[in-house]
């Protein structure tokens, strides 16, 4: 399993010429980066949003306890909210992968086949 | 005692002479319906589980949407149901902090491993891993990790089960012990990942059914959630919707968050469902469904937390009596709401959550010897297709009969701490070198070896030297390790010592390896 790749270069040297041709394209470098970049955005929205929440606990702790209806605290929305913002930015990812990411990889590996 | 005796009887003038701790015919006859159906599917899985990869990945055929069922079925246990609707009803606000902390890693395991683990590996996470690298250094350190994990996560929730067997069904704790392993082993030794799969499918929609209707039952009788609030401070006053003793120490709140958050992604029972899909793209989807189910579990589970503390005659007190920790919350609030049927109903999800997890765990620890180990080490991955599937079957068989005893063994013992440990092992020795293997050329043999053991090490001694197992285990006065969670100092340790002895000990071929495998990592060219 783990010698795919050098299988591939050994038995089709034809086929390890394109692969390494696609590998250096920039295309597909353009395709790494920014599948590398959208995940690392995406990922620090995530530690914003969940890391704020609970440090907003210990260094703001009566902006949590204010209240927003007759009992209901500041702290109850914001901590659904951390989740609803937890599966929204899966959902973005999501999106973009579906819509931008795969017809990419789908146009690198109809080239590959050539 | 009095008030214990008294609480027990106005719940059972409730409910018509029952007492929890009885034995409980309705749900033991939603228990065996349970395991009648899902015995019937393996029956059926297990005439489709001949090859290996059949055994552990269902041949790939599991759909997106089945697979993020079966993920929400493999990750919430019973602890996530019982523990934290018990915490909410018992300590209030601070029960959504944690329910918060269980979902946060779902996205991060999206952005980070769960597509090119797809395109990577075969059955196990330390295929990824052990992809360019020397297999035998590499494949023991990883199955070393995720052997840790699985067993301190199984651990608990054996010990966890047999408790709330004993309560909810009045069956003995060693019977207890032993129903589970066998009817969990059934599932995996002969329809494999498959059955598995169907029965955490099963599981997951039976859990957020029940849930649902807990909620539904709840607002029913108070009016909406923000009149529940408005009873549980009118019951326990404005403390029980504050932020209280949870997340005080920031420090302690950052590494607890790390090693929920982080940890998900080191989890070998969870990584392992990922090769249950077809292709990357699966993969992908299978979290969103996962992500977007468990984060409606965790959303409602606080209803039902409140809803026991108002809603149980006798509240909070009536709720300890039962269990010191809270952790019959639920049950009993089902039992208040509609009768023993409802209880019933809930007891046998609740067995049947603990089934389904513990089905995945001893999957995902059986591969990580038969897999990585026999396979790949001993056999040096030439191992035929049935000798691969007589040392899973084995290998099922002996992590099962350990669970069993290690359940009886630690009967009565404080393991609580034990998934913190198992989160702390996945975050701190599994995911960084999965993750540097993926994304970094450099990483090498020693590399790799170096973060694991590192990682685990720290996460096992650390704990064992803080307050929970120092203090709370061995009876010691004070605390070594000053932390709860090591997380924070465990990961960061095995990133290091993974950089500096990559640095240290280049290799070439591992280098040249990556450029090919990005191919595969990215395209999925030549994927499993």
């Amino acid at each position: 399993m783990a010698d795919t790749a050098r299988n591939v270069t050994r038995q089709e040297p034809k086929l390890h010429k394109s692969v390494t041709e696609i590998i250096e394209s920039p295309d597909f470098k353009r395709l790494v980066s920014l599948r590398w970049t959208v995940s690392m955005v995406l990922l620090a929205l995530l530690f914003v949003t969940y890391y704020g929440y609970i440090l907003l606990i210990p260094y703001a702790p009566d902006f949590m306890k204010s209240k927003i209806g007759e009992v209901t605290t500041m702290a109850i929305p914001l901590g659904i909210g951390v989740i609803v913002i937890a599966f929204v930015l899966t959902a973005v990812y999501v999106v973009w992968a579906n819509s931008s990411y795969d017809p990419e990889v789908e146009r690198l590996k109809g080239q590959l086949r050539k | 005692m009095n008030s214990f005796a008294q609480q027990l009887l106005s719940l059972a003038a409730q409910a018509g002479e029952y007492k929890l701790g009885e034995r409980n015919n309705t749900a033991l006859s939603f228990f065996f319906v349970i395991v009648l159906i899902t015995l019937v599917i393996t029956y059926w899985a297990a005439k489709k589980t001949k090859t290996s990869s059949e055994f552990y990945a269902a041949g790939r055929s599991v759909s997106a949407a089945q697979n993020g069922l079966a993920l929400a079925g493999d990750y919430m246990s019973a602890a996530s149901f019982l523990g934290i609707s018990g915490m909410v009803a018992m300590k209030g606000y601070d029960g959504m902090i944690y329910a918060t902390g269980w979902l946060v890693g779902w996205p991060a395991l999206m952005f980070l491993v769960a597509e090119p683990l797809r395109n990577l590996g075969k059955f196990t996470f330390a295929d990824v891993v052990a992809f360019r690298l020397r297999q035998t250094p590499v494949r023991i350190a990883s199955a070393v990790g995720g052997i840790l994990t699985v067993l301190f996560y199984t651990i608990a929730q054996m010990v966890g089960s047999g408790n709330l067997i004993k309560l909810m069904f009045g069956i003995p704790y060693l019977w207890a012990e032993i129903i589970v392993g066998v009817v969990m082993l059934a599932y995996v030794l002969f329809g494999g990942m498959l059955a598995t799969t169907w029965v955490q499918i099963i599981k997951a929609c039976l859990l957020l059914a029940g849930v649902t209707l807990l909620t539904v039952l709840v607002l029913i009788k108070v009016g909406s959630p923000g009149d529940l609030y408005a009873k549980v401070v009118h019951d326990y006053g404005q403390k029980m919707l504050e932020p209280g003793a949870l997340a005080k120490n920031p420090l302690e709140a950052v590494s607890l968050g790390l090693a929920l958050m982080l940890g998900l992604l080191g989890l070998p029972h969870i990584l392992m469902r990922f090769y249950t899909v077809p292709d990357a793209k699966a993969a992908r989807k299978s979290v969103l469904y996962a992500t977007g189910l468990i984060g409606y579990f965790y959303i409602i589970i606080p209803i039902v937390g409140f809803g026991a503390a108002v809603l149980i005659p006798g509240g909070q007190a009536a709720i300890k009596a039962i269990d010191a920790g809270g952790n019959m919350a639920a049950p009993v609030l089902a039992l208040t709401l509609g009768g023993t049927p409802f209880l019933g109903f809930i007891a046998a999800v609740a067995f049947a959550t603990i089934l389904a997890v513990v089905a995945g765990l001893t999957l995902a620890g059986a591969s990580a010897y038969s897999h990585d180990i026999y396979v790949n080490v001993i056999k040096k991955n030439k191992a035929t297709e049935e000798e691969q599937v007589k040392a899973a079957k084995t290998a099922t068989i002996v992590f099962g009969v350990f669970a069993v005893a290690l359940g009886i063994l630690f009967k009565g013992q404080n393991v609580a701490f034990m998934v913190g440990l198992a989160f702390s092992i996945a975050a701190s020795a599994n995911f960084p070198a999965l993750f540097m293997s993926i994304v970094w050329k450099r990483f090498s043999t020693q590399g790799a070896v170096a973060s694991i053991l590192v990682g685990a090490l720290l996460s096992v001694g650390m704990i064992t030297l803080s307050e929970t197992v120092w203090v709370g285990v061995f009876g010691f006065s004070s605390a070594i390790v000053p932390l709860k969670n090591p997380c924070v100092i465990s990961m960061t340790a095995s990133f290091i010592a993974g950089i500096v002895v990559s640095l240290l000990s280049p290799d070439a071929q591992a280098q040249a390896k990556f450029e090919d495998e990005k191919l595969r990592t990215y395209l999925g060219v030549g994927a499993e």
